[in-house]
C-alpha cells in the first residue's frame, strides 16, 4: 500500500499510453465498435436502426450529463433511477393539464429531490453515496405510493410526440439530449459556476478558503442532476406511452455512472468531460445493441457491461505520473 | 465504561483540561447513543407495538417475522464487516439471488452437499474478485460492487436460461430442513451472528478490520495485513450473501430468480441504524442485530397498519429512516470530535 | 563499494551504506551512509527535502533503495514492508500520531499482537498488559477508552509504548515533540534515557535544536539527499550545525541572514487596514488583538501550537470563532467567512499548500483566477480574454516558471506553486494580505523572490501579516511583531525591539495567564517539571529590558558553553522550514 513505484525503462511510455488512453480511449473504442458493428451487420447503419439507438441513448445521456457534474464535485448521485420513477409517477397525475405542465411538475419534483440530496451533502456533510442512497430507496417508494404497482398508459399527444417524434430525421429526444450536452459543456467550460464546480471537486477545502460558495454550488449540482433525471423520466414515459415507476429507471444510476466513467471523467472529481460522457453513453448503448442484435443473451451482455465498467474505472484512475 | 475513567489522568486527557469535563461527558453520551441507540429504539418499538396491537405480540406474527426474514439478515452481517473497513458492498442483493439459484440447482442435481458447497464456493470466488479489485487495484468499492451487482445478475440469468428455468429443491431433500419452520433458520442465523461477533471482537482479523476502517494509513504502518483483510471482508460478505440465498431457496423450495433486488439497501440501512459508522472504524455486530430487528418490526407494523400501500411504503420509510439515522450519526460523531 | 568499517561489525546495529533512492528521476537520496550504535540517541537533521524522511522510510521498509545496502545487526537485510522491519526490531513513531483514534487505548497498543487464549484475543490480559506498559511511561488512563479521547501528548506516549513494546532494538522518532507540551517533552526525554539504558538505539528527528543538544549523543546532518556531516553532538557549535544544514558559510549566517528583505516600511497612519479585537477560538486562541496598517508588515511570532495559524484563520473566518470582531478600514465584518473576508479585501495564503491551497489537477490559469472568477464574468459567463490578461500579467510579474498557463499546477515546483497562490490573492487587489509560512518548503531562489515581493507589496501600501517559523525571516521581514504563546498575545515588539533576542526573551519569560494550567492533583506532579523550566527562564528577564544585546540565553537544557561565544543570537532556535 506504499506509493512506491518501480521506475522501469518503460515507465514514461506507459505513462504516456495511459494518458492517451484516458484522453482518447473512449472515442477510439467508439469508432472501432461502430466499424465492427457495421461490418458484421449491414443493416446496422440503416436509418431505422440508428433512430432506435438514438431513442434509447437519449435518456441515458441526459442522466449521465447530470451525473458527470456530480462526479466532477467528487460526489455521486445514486438517486437518478428512482428520480425517473418518481417523474414517471407524477406525469400521469398532471398530464390532464397538458404535457408542458406535467413535464414541468416532474422537473420541479426533480429539483426538490435534488435539493434534498444536495443539502444533505453540502450542509450536513453526509457522504454523497449515502445521502443519495437513502434518496434512492425513499424516492422509489414515494413513486410507487403515488402510482401504485401497475403501469398506467399515457395517451397525451404532447407527451407521445416528445417521446417518438423526430425533427430532420433525428428523434426529438436526441435533439433535446444533444442540446443539453452542448449547454452542459458550455456550463462547465465557460461559466463561473462550472469552473467553481470543478475546483470544488479538485480541492474542496482550498475552494472554501478561496471564498467560493461551496455549499451553493454543491446543492445546485444535485438539483441539476435531479432535474435532468426527471426530464429523462418524462421522455421515457412519452416514448413508452406508459408510466411504470416499478420498472422505469431501474439500474439507470449504474448506466449513467458507466457512461461518465467510460467517458474518462475520474471518480475522484476535479474534472468533467462532457464530450467524453456523450461518447461513453453512445458506446455503452452500441455495445448492448450489437450484442443483442447478434443474439447474445442479456445475461452475457450484463457480464460484459460489468467488465467494461471495471476496466474503465481502472484505466481512469491509473495516473500517468505515478 | 467504569466511572473511574472520568478522573483526570496525569497527562492531560483533553486539549484544555478546564473545558474537558463537560465536553468529555457530552462526547461520552454521544458515543453511547451511537452504539446503543438501535437497541433502545427496538425495545421502545416492541413495547409500543405490543401495547397497541393485538396481533403483534402473537406467536404466529413473531415467528413469521423471524422465520421469513432471518436469512436476509445475514447480508447485514457481512455488510457490517465491509462497512467497518470503510467500504460498501452493493452486490449482496444479486448474490443472494444467485446463491438461491445455485442452492436449488445444487439440491436438484447433486443433493444437499452440493447445495451448500456450490453457493459457498461461488460466493467466495466472487467476493475475492471484488476484494482484489478494491484492495489491489485500488478501485472505489461502490463502483466495483455496483458492477458486481450487474454481473451477478448476469450470471444468474445465464444459469437459468434468461430466467426461463426455475430449479426446484426436490421435496424430499434434506436441504429443505435447513429452511423449514421458525427455529432452524433462527438458530442458524443467531449462531452465525454470534460467530461474527466473536470474529470481530476477539480475533486479530476483527481488530484489523476495525483498525483499517479507523485509520488505514496507521494500520499499514503498524504492519497489519491491510490488503489481505480487505479482500477477506468482501469474501466474507459475498459468501454470506450467497449462503443466505441458498438457505432462502431451501425455505422457498426453489431458486427464485427475481428475488433480492434492493436487498443491499436494506442491509446497509440495518448496519447503519445499528450504529456502525459508514465511514468505518466503529461498530458492532450486536448493533447490526438490533438494526435488522428494528427494520423488521417497522416493516411488520407497516404491513399491519398500512397494508394497502404494500412494499412501496416500506421503501419510503426505509429511505427516510436511513437518512435520519445517517444525519443523527453525523451530528453525533461531530459532537464526539469537538471534544 | 563496500567501505571499511571503522569499528567491529557488532558495534553497529544499523548500517546504511551507499543508498540511492530516486522518485520519477529525482534523486531523494544519493550515496547515503548512516550508522547507528546500540544505545545511542542519534539526531538526524536537515532542511525540508534534505532526505531525512526518505532515509527513515528506506530503513523501515516503506521504500526499497535503488542501490546500496542496509545491514541490521550485522546482517544484510532488505525489508519489504514496515511489518518486516518491525519484526526485526525497528519501530517508528511518526510525527502525526499514527494510531486508530476510534479504537481503545489497549487495542491500539496491542494491534497485530494481541495476547490470545484458545485462539481468541484475551481482552482482559490485553487491557492489563496495556495498563502496565503505559504506567511505565507515566500515562495512567483507562485503557478501554477510545484513544481519540486522550490528549495528543498521551497519544504520542501510547505510540511510543507501542513502538518499544515490540522488542524494539531501534526506535525512530520523527518529530516526536511537535505536539507535546514542555512537561510532556520532559517525560519523553526520561523515556528516551530509559531506552538508552536498555541498549536501544534511537534515531531522533527534530527541528528543535535545543532538544537535540539536550538528548542526543551523535548527529547526522543531511542536505539535498546526501549526508554532509556525522559526528558527536557535544562539541558541535550550534552555528556550525545551522550552517551545515543550510549549506551556507558560517560568516554569512553570522553577519546577516540570507533573506531578501529590505529595510523598514513606511507605515501609513490613520484607520488601520485591519483591526482584530478579542479573537477567541475555543482551546486555541484566547482574546488576541491585532492591528495592521497599510504599508506595514506585522509579524506573528511564537512556537508551534502558539495559535498563529489559528489567529490568521480566525481573522478570515476560515475557523469559526467563539468571540472577537474584525474591522476592515473601520467597518466591522458582519458575516465571518472566507468569502466575506475576501470581499472586504482580506486574503490569506494558507499554511498547507497542498490541502488548503492548490487545486492539483487544474491548470495554472484556473488556479490563479479561482477567486477572481465572479469578477471576470458577465452574467455568469467567464470572459476568457480578461482571464488570460490577468493570468499573463501575474505569471510575468511573479516570474512563475511554467510551460504555459495551461500546465497542471501540480507539475510545478513548490516555489512556483506558492507564486501561483500568491497570484491568486494578489489579482483580487486586496487591502490586507495574511501570509502563513509563505516560504516554507520552497527553494532558496523562490524564497528570496517571495520575500522581496512581500517587501514590495508593503511599500505599495498593502497591510501584511507575516507568520513564519523561520525566526530570521520573521525578524527581517516584519516592522512589528506580535508574539503569541498558548493562544495569547504575550508581547508586542516595535522598532529596535524587533530582534531575535527580544522574541526569544519574550517567549522564554512570558507566562500566559492562568487557565491553561491543569486542574486536579495530578497537576501537582507536572508542576515541578514546569516550574523548573520557568525558574531557568526567569533569569533573562533583565536582558529583555536591556537594549544592549547581551549574552544570549537559551531556553531549556543548554549545556554547551561554546554556543555562548556567538556574537549575537542569530538563528538561535531557527526552526527548519518544512
Amino acid at each position: 500500500m506504499t506509493p512506491t513505484t518501480w521506475a522501469g525503462p518503460d515507465l514514461l511510455d506507459r505513462a504516456r499510453l495511459t494518458r492517451l488512453l484516458q484522453a482518447y480511449g473512449v472515442y477510439a473504442a467508439l469508432v472501432v465498435l461502430f466499424v465492427v458493428a457495421a461490418v458484421l451487420d449491414s443493416s446496422f447503419l440503416s436509418a431505422g436502426n440508428v433512430r432506435i439507438q438514438l431513442f434509447q441513448v437519449a435518456p441515458t445521456l441526459m442522466v449521465a450529463l447530470g451525473m458527470a457534474l456530480v462526479i466532477g464535485t467528487e460526489g455521486v448521485d445514486l438517486s437518478v433511477g428512482a428520480m425517473i420513477a418518481l417523474a414517471a409517477s407524477v406525469v400521469p397525475l398532471y398530464v390532464g393539464y397538458g404535457a408542458p405542465l406535467a413535464v414541468l411538475v416532474a422537473l420541479v419534483f426533480g429539483a426538490v429531490s435534488g435539493a434534498v440530496g444536495g443539502t444533505m451533502v453540502a450542509f450536513a456533510r453526509i457522504q454523497p453515496i449515502v445521502a443519495t442512497l437513502s434518496l434512492m430507496i425513499g424516492l422509489r417508494g414515494v413513486a410507487e405510493l403515488i402510482n401504485g404497482n401497475s403501469a398506467k398508459p399515457v395517451m397525451n399527444s404532447g407527451l407521445l410526440s416528445l417521446g417518438s417524434d423526430g425533427f430532420a430525421g433525428v428523434p426529438l429526444m436526441a435533439w433535446i439530449a444533444g442540446v443539453c450536452a452542448v449547454l452542459t459543456a458550455l456550463l462547465v467550460r465557460r461559466t463561473t459556476f462550472g469552473r467553481q464546480l470543478v475546483a470544488i471537486g479538485d480541492n474542496r477545502q482550498a475552494s472554501k478558503l478561496a471564498g467560493l460558495p461551496v455549499r451553493r454550488v454543491l446543492v445546485t449540482v444535485y438539483v441539476l442532476s435531479g432535474v435532468l433525471a426527471a426530464f429523462a423520466g418524462a421522455m421515457i414515459v412519452g416514448h413508452g406511452a406508459e408510466a411504470d415507476p416499478a420498472h422505469q429507471g431501474l439500474n439507470m444510476e449504474l448506466n449513467a455512472i458507466t457512461a461518465v466513467v467510460v467517458g474518462g471523467t475520474p471518480l475522484t472529481g476535479g474534472r468533467v468531460r462532457v464530450l467524453g460522457t456523450v461518447a461513453g453513453a453512445l458506446f455503452m448503448q452500441l455495445i448492448t445493441a450489437v450484442l443483442t442484435q447478434h443474439n447474445v443473451h442479456t445475461s452475457y451482455t450484463q457480464l460484459v457491461e460489468a467488465a467494461i465498467i471495471c476496466f474503465a474505472v481502472y484505466a481512469s484512475q491509473e495516473r500517468g505520473t505515478r | 465504561m467504569s466511572p473511574s475513567a472520568l478522573r483526570p489522568a496525569p497527562l492531560p486527557a483533553g486539549p484544555a483540561p478546564d473545558a474537558a469535563q463537560p465536553a468529555a461527558l457530552r462526547a461520552r453520551l454521544a458515543s453511547h447513543i451511537q452504539r446503543r441507540g438501535a437497541l433502545a429504539v427496538l425495545v421502545l418499538m416492541v413495547a409500543i407495538a405490543s401495547a397497541t396491537s393485538d396481533t403483534f405480540p402473537t406467536w404466529s406474527n413473531i415467528s413469521s417475522i423471524l422465520g421469513n426474514n432471518a436469512f436476509v439478515w445475514l447480508l447485514a452481517l457481512g455488510m457490517t464487516f465491509v462497512i467497518l473497513t470503510g467500504g460498501i458492498d452493493l452486490s449482496v442483493g444479486s448474490l443472494y439471488a444467485l446463491g438461491g439459484v445455485l442452492g436449488a440447482y445444487g439440491a436438484h442435481t447433486g443433493g444437499t452437499w452440493l447445495a451448500i458447497v456450490l453457493p459457498l464456493a461461488v460466493g467466495a470466488v466472487w467476493g475475492s474478485v471484488q476484494g482484489l479489485l478494491v484492495s489491489r487495484a485500488g478501485m472505489a468499492p461502490f463502483i466495483v460492487t455496483l458492477a458486481g451487482l450487474l454481473g451477478a445478475r448476469g450470471l444468474l440469468q445465464a444459469l437459468t436460461d434468461e430466467g426461463a428455468t426455475t430449479y426446484l429443491v426436490p421435496p424430499g431433500s434434506a436441504f429443505r430442513h435447513l429452511g423449514a419452520g421458525t427455529w432452524t433458520p433462527v438458530l442458524i442465523v443467531v449462531a452465525l451472528f454470534a460467530l461474527g461477533a466473536l470474529l470481530l471482537t476477539r480475533t486479530r482479523f476483527g481488530a484489523t478490520v476495525t483498525a483499517l476502517g479507523g485509520n488505514e494509513n496507521a494500520a499499514t504502518l503498524m504492519g497489519l495485513p491491510v490488503a489481505r483483510t480487505k479482500v477477506l471482508v468482501y469474501v466474507l460478505s459475498a459468501t454470506l450473501a450467497a449462503t443466505a440465498g441458498a438457505l432462502g431457496s431451501a425455505r422457498l423450495g426453489s431458486g427464485v430468480t427475481t428475488i433480492g433486488v434492493g436487498y443491499e439497501l436494506t442491509a446497509i440501512a440495518s448496519v447503519v441504524i445499528g450504529g456502525t459508522l459508514l465511514t468505518g472504524g466503529s461498530g458492532s455486530i450486536g448493533g447490526t442485530a438490533s438494526g435488522v430487528l428494528v427494520l423488521a418490526v417497522i416493516h411488520n407494523l407497516i404491513d399491519h397498519y398500512f397494508s394497502q400501500y404494500g412494499s412501496a411504503f416500506t421503501d419510503t420509510v426505509n429511505g427516510a429512516f436511513l437518512a435520519v439515522v445517517v444525519l443523527a450519526q453525523t451530528l453525533l460523531s461531530r459532537t464526539r470530535q469537538t471534544d | 563499494m563496500v567501505q571499511q568499517d571503522p569499528a567491529p561489525r557488532s558495534d553497529w546495529i544499523v548500517e546504511v551504506a551507499g543508498v540511492d533512492k530516486s522518485f520519477a528521476g529525482v534523486h531523494a537520496l544519493r550515496g547515503v551512509d548512516f550508522r547507528l550504535r546500540p544505545g545511542e540517541v542519534h539526531a538526524l537533521i536537515g532542511e525540508n527535502g534534505a532526505g531525512k524522511s526518505t532515509l527513515i522510510k528506506v530503513m523501515t521498509g516503506v521504500y526499497r533503495p535503488d542501490a546500496g545496502r542496509i545491514r541490521f545487526a550485522g546482517e544484510d537485510r532488505a525489508f519489504r514492508n514496515p511489518l518486516e522491519a518491525q519484526a526485526a526490531g525497528i519501530s517508528t513513531i511518526y510525527q502525526e500520531v499514527n494510531l486508530v483514534p476510534l479504537m481503545s487505548v489497549a487495542r491500539n497498543l496491542c494491534l497485530g499482537r494481541e495476547p490470545r487464549r484458545f485462539g481468541l484475543v484475551d481482552v482482559r490480559a490485553m487491557n492489563r498488559l496495556a495498563a502496565e506498559a503505559l504506567k511505565r511511561y507515566g500515562v495512567d488512563v483507562d485503557v478501554t477508552r477510545p484513544l481519540g479521547s486522550l490528549g495528543l501528548g498521551a497519544q504520542q506516549m501510547v505510540a511510543l509504548a507501542r513502538a518499544v513494546q515490540i522488542d524494539a532494538r531501534v526506535v525512530v522518532m520523527d518529530e516526536p515533540t511537535s505536539s507535546l507540551e514542555p512537561r510532556e517533552v520532559e517525560t519523553l526525554f526520561s523515556v528516551i534515557r530509559d531506552l538508552k539504558r536498555q541498549g536501544i538505539a534511537v534515531v531522533y528527528v527534530s527541528h528543535r535544536l535545543d532538544e537535540l543538544y539536550a538528548i542526543c549523543d551523535r548527529v547526522t546532518v543531511m542536505r539535498d539527499g546526501a549526508v554532509v556531516h556525522t559526528g558527536e553532538m557535544a562539541g558541535l557549535e550550534r552555528l556550525r550545525l545551522i550552517s551545515l544544514m543550510l549549506g551556507r558559510e558560517m560568516s554569512t549566517v553570522r553577519a546577516k541572514g540570507a533573506t531578501a528583505f529590505g529595510g523598514e516600511h513606511e507605515r501609513r497612519e490613520g484607520v488601520p487596514a485591519l483591526r482584530a479585537t478579542g479573537l477567541t477560538v475555543r482551546h486555541r486562541v484566547h482574546g488576541v488583538d491585532v492591528d495592521i496598517h497599510r504599508g506595514e508588515v506585522v509579524g506573528l511570532g511564537g512556537l508551534l501550537g502558539a495559535g498563529r495559524s489559528e489567529t490568521a484563520k480566525a481573522i478570515t473566518g476560515a475557523l469559526a470563532t467563539d468571540g472577537g470582531a474584525v474591522e476592515v478600514e473601520g467597518t466591522e465584518l458582519a458575516r465571518r467567512s472566507p468569502a466575506a473576508a475576501i470581499k472586504a479585501g482580506v486574503v490569506m495564503l494558507a499554511e498547507d499548500r497542498k490541502t488548503e491551497g492548490i487545486l492539483p489537477n487544474l491548470s495554472v490559469r484556473e488556479n490563479i483566477s479561482l477567486a477572481l472568477l465572479p469578477r471576470l464574468a458577465r452574467a455568469g459567463v467567464v470572459s476568457q480574454a480578461k482571464q488570460d490578461e490577468v493570468v499573463r500579467f501575474f505569471m510575468e510579474r511573479l516570474r512563475i516558471k511554467a510551460s504555459g498557463p495551461d500546465q497542471k499546477v501540480s507539475d510545478l515546483s513548490g516555489g512556483n506553486q506558492q507564486k501561483v497562490l500568491l497570484a491568486r490573492w494578489l489579482c483580487l487587489d486586496p487591502k490586507v494580505l495574511l501570509l502563513d509560512e509563505p516560504t516554507r518548503g520552497i527553494d532558496v531562489g523562490a524564497k528570496a523572490e517571495v520575500q522581496a515581493l512581500i517587501d514590495e507589496l508593503a511599500e505599495q501600501g498593502l497591510g501584511v501579516l507575516l507568520i513564519s517559523s523561520d525566526l530570521e525571516e520573521l525578524i527581517e521581514g516584519s516592522d512589528r511583531i506580535v508574539v503569541l504563546k498558548d493562544g495569547r498575545a504575550v508581547g508586542h515588539l516595535e522598532g529596535d525591539d524587533v530582534s531575535e533576542q527580544a522574541v526569544l526573551d519574550t517567549l522564554a519569560t512570558a507566562d500566559p495567564a492562568d487557565g491553561a494550567e491543569p486542574t486536579g492533583d495530578d497537576a501537582q506532579a507536572s508542576e515541578d517539571a514546569g516550574s523548573a523550566v520557568r525558574a531557568e527562564a526567569a533569569v533573562p528577564t533583565e536582558a529583555t529590558e536591556a537594549t544592549e544585546p547581551t549574552e544570549p540565553t537559551e531556553a531549556v537544557g543548554d549545556e554547551h558553553p561554546q554556543d555562548r561565544s556567538r556574537s549575537a543570537g542569530h538563528a538561535v532556535t531557527k526552526e527548519e522550514p518544512r
